[in-house]
């Protein structure tokens, strides 16, 4: 569903994907790992739209998106949470859920459906749905982000490490919404450095070295694996 | 105190009347440059000829609440088309660009209003004439309509922003441009829209303004540099503080005026700004931020 | 001497030769014209040396400009014989002022806030003259004679309108190479690296708030050079100057000339000026309407300016 083919992206005059190859497919849950500064989270932004690949491709569905404005990928079903959560801090809880929710063609009673589905999985959300954003704890702020990308009805989400800096209790619960988010179908590119969690939620794995992926396997594999961890995170 | 009571209070007023008009014009500049981070160096022509297009309306059709819709709906329309063609292609580029091409546009708009209009100033006639007793002193009832047409409007802008659907887009949008996009919120057509809606309100101001004083095509340029003076001290970006600026700034020009002329009382505002500049530059009215 | 500064010299001969024939040749409307080209294009350097150089952009240089044209004027009015000197001292003196204080002001703080604050100067300035009409004039300005070429005691010569373009000429031209040689020298390589990355000249070490303190002192100074030129040219000293569009037009300059060249200013200056004159003969004083299209429309598409391609060479 969603392709990256030799996607070389730069910062400025940073050459930063040196021809990144990843796939996902519908409803598969896909980790990406690798140290820091390797280039998962700018992989994340150019399929997004936030940075321009200047060499490969990006294709959805079999539609090329690289380059694409980043509201139009929105509407094409892909969501995007960044690492650091970026939660309108002056909003409320239920207008940061607003701006997923507000779109073209949804109908006040799926708006509703919506709004009551992310608020049985996150219940300390509809506790504090008329709080400003930015006064919920990081934990809090986490789970207010992925709801907001579940407002877009996302046939993928762009997951940028959701377990930073979280207890872990909150890991575990993030383990959990990934989970649902699976049975129901949506997909989803977890860019993680928390290597049990990723291994435990993946049903594919990508690592990362320097701009390029260096080895892919199915979690599994990985699992009963640990050499390959070992060489490329040192973990 | 050697100053009658009833010339600081008629100040006060003045203040208050002045400040209102001048938080109209600002709020849009404001706006503008939260959404978009543009410095819009043209936004005190589009005040003038906001009053332009007001005086032509009257002089069609003889009535001025007409004008103050026309001209507001057509500078809007303005303002969305320069938008589009001038600093659209701006976008990404360095701020200080957006200052330079408002520059020059604020120049051609004020030679075309002198070419359009020539050099002679005009006068709108007032829609509520008569005056009401201060004291023992007159006071013109549109002055307090204006100060009161200018709070709806601002009331007006600030409940869209609140409750609205693009209100939130809009303030999502200036909090974190790139992740509201991310939202699928189309952030480029809220800019146009938002510039639309600035510079709506400045031709307003200037329609309402007309009345009060002459209106000649070097009058943007002083509603320029107020404006600009107001959204510094008031907190870029901030609403509501350039609103309250507005009114803090013309009340201080207005008590000044007591004591040196007019033309002088300007420097007042120059130093608030300096002042505010040097030690609270994030605005006189923020909370410094931690 | 490697090629491409032996290129850059010739053709700085060549101009400068051009410059000092021009009174010779051409009629007197345009021999007058080519001088206030030059006095423009000093005010335009000066700027560029913030604009260019350094990347803060002034819109207070009509301040420097006219406090340095109402300071020699004030010289020429107050001494019998006016005396060439005391103006330009004075000139000066009060230039170096308003940059001080500007300086002291403005360079704390950053791009936009800078730029309206200098704005925001040069309108106090304006108020202030237009206003103190007893030492200034007032709305009318100040009228006085030419002062004459003199070394007290040696010799007195009157400015013929030859004879003044030379001295004009030659003050430029040595502005031109006082600012070159400080453009190229480290305390300019420093101001260069405050406009392409400030956080980072400042974590290497430099007092960024000095060099751009220096800086402002430096560029007002010779803008401060030029208002006493002009006041010497024109015999009148008016605060249509210090309104805050006179820094517009030398921002204009700088931006059609090319930035960061100080030669593209000179030359953008040229360029708006004879844009002026010879759109005004079809557009009377509306000529600022397409004159602004053409600006705004260099903004967008062309913002290396007239010269900006040339900026590594002019600046070797």
């Amino acid at each position: 569903m969603l392709v990256l083919d030799n996607v070389h992206t730069y910062y400025g005059k940073s050459h930063i994907l040196h021809g990144v190859s990843i796939e996902v497919r519908a409803g598969e849950v896909v980790g990406l790992l690798g140290r820091n500064g390797v280039g998962k989270s700018t992989t994340l932004k150019t399929v997004m739209g936030l940075v321009r690949p200047a060499e490969g491709h990006v294709t959805f569905e079999g539609r090329e998106i690289g380059g694409m404005a980043s509201h139009h990928v929105a509407h094409l079903g892909i969501a995007w949470v960044p690492e650091d959560r970026r939660i309108f801090k002056l909003l409320s809880v239920m207008e940061n859920l607003r701006t997923g929710l507000d779109r073209a063609g949804v109908t006040d009673a799926k708006k509703k459906d919506l709004l009551d589905k992310v608020y049985a999985s996150f219940p300390v959300l509809a506790e504090r749905r008329g709080q400003a954003g930015g006064t919920l704890s990081g934990g809090e702020q986490q789970m207010l982000a992925i709801a907001r990308a579940m407002m877009l009805e996302p046939k993928i989400i762009l997951l940028d490490e959701p377990t930073e800096g979280l207890m872990p209790r909150m890991v575990s619960q993030i383990h959990e919404i990934i989970d649902v988010l699976h049975r129901d179908g949506v997909a989803i590119l977890l860019v993680e450095q928390n290597v049990p969690l990723t291994l435990e939620a993946s049903d594919r794995v990508y690592i990362m070295e320097k701009g390029v992926v260096r080895h892919h396997a199915p979690a599994a594999d990985l699992r009963a694996n640990h050499a390959v961890i070992h060489q490329y995170l040192g973990v | 105190m050697g100053l009658p009571l009833e010339q600081i209070l008629i100040q006060t007023i003045n203040g208050l009347v002045n400040g209102m008009i001048l938080a109209l014009v600002a709020s849009g500049l404001t706006l503008i440059f939260g959404i978009m981070d543009v410095v819009n160096f043209a936004h005190g022509e589009l005040v003038m000829l906001g009053a332009f297009t007001g005086a032509t309306t009257i002089a069609i059709t003889g009535n001025f609440w007409l004008a103050l819709v026309a001209a507001t709906l057509v500078i809007a329309m303005f303002g969305a088309i320069l938008q589009i063609s001038t600093l659209r292609p701006l976008i990404g580029r360095d701020p200080l660009t957006t200052i330079l091409a408002t520059f020059g546009i604020s120049l051609v708009l004020q030679k075309y209003a002198l070419w359009q209009w020539g050099p002679s100033a005009r006068k709108l006639q007032e829609p509520i004439t008569g005056q009401f007793s201060l004291f023992y002193l007159q006071y013109p009832w549109y002055r307090i309509a204006t100060a009161v047409l200018s709070a709806a409007i601002i009331g007006a802008l600030y409940l869209f922003l609140k409750y609205g659907k693009y209100g939130i887009w809009i303030r999502a949008a200036i909090q974190d441009r790139v992740m509201a996009q991310a939202m699928g919120i189309p952030v480029p057509l809220l800019h146009t829209a938002v510039f639309a809606i600035g510079a709506g309100m400045a031709a307003a101001s200037g329609v309402l303004f007309g009345p009060l004083a002459g209106v000649t095509q070097t009058i943007g340029a002083d509603f320029t540099i107020r404006a600009f003076i107001v959204v510094v001290v008031g907190g870029m970006g901030n609403l509501g503080g350039s609103i309250l600026a507005s009114i803090f700034i013309s009340l201080l020009e207005a008590y000044a005026s007591l004591i040196v002329s007019p033309a002088q009382a300007v420097i007042v505002s120059f130093v608030a700004l300096i002042l505010t500049l040097l030690f609270r530059p994030t605005g006189l009215f923020v909370p410094t931020p931690k | 001497m490697p090629r491409s500064a032996a290129t850059y010299w010739i053709g700085f001969c060549v101009i400068l030769a051009l410059l000092a024939v021009a009174p010779l040749v051409l009629p007197e409307f345009w021999q007058r014209f080519v001088t206030e080209i030059l006095i423009w294009g000093l005010l335009a350097m000066s700027s560029d040396i913030l604009i260019g150089y350094t990347g803060m952009i002034s819109f207070g240089h009509s301040a420097f400009f006219g406090l340095g044209m109402y300071g020699a004027a004030t010289a020429l009015l107050a001494v019998r014989p006016a005396n060439l000197w005391l103006a330009l001292l004075c000139g000066l003196a009060a230039a170096a002022v308003v940059a001080m204080f500007v300086a002291y002001f403005a360079t704390r703080l950053r791009e936009i806030y800078f730029s309206i604050t200098t704005l925001v100067f040069s309108q106090i300035f304006y108020v202030i003259i237009f206003t103190w009409t007893e030492v200034t004039g007032g709305e009318n300005g100040l009228t006085f004679s030419r002062p004459a070429l003199a070394i007290p005691g040696l010799f007195s010569v009157p400015f013929t309108t030859e004879t003044l373009h030379w001295f004009v000429l030659a003050v430029v031209t040595i502005s031109y190479l006082v600012l070159r040689r400080v453009t190229q020298s480290p305390f300019g390589m420093v101001l260069q690296a405050i406009r392409e990355n400030e956080p980072r000249a400042r974590a290497i070490g430099y007092s960024v708030e000095r060099y751009k303190m220096v800086a402002v002192m430096l560029s007002g100074l010779f803008a401060g050079l030029a208002g006493i030129l002009y006041a010497i040219q024109n015999k009148f000293a008016a605060p249509d100057f210090v309104f805050f569009l006179i820094s517009g037009e030398v921002v204009i300059f700088n931006v059609m000339g090319g930035m960061g060249t100080l030669v593209g200013p000179v030359a953008g200056a040229a360029f708006f000026l004879l844009l002026r004159e010879g759109l005004s003969r079809y557009f009377t004083e509306y000529y600022l309407i397409p004159v602004g299209i053409i600006f705004t429309a260099m903004v967008i598409f062309m913002p290396q300016g007239l010269l900006g391609f040339a900026r590594r060479r002019l600046n070797q």
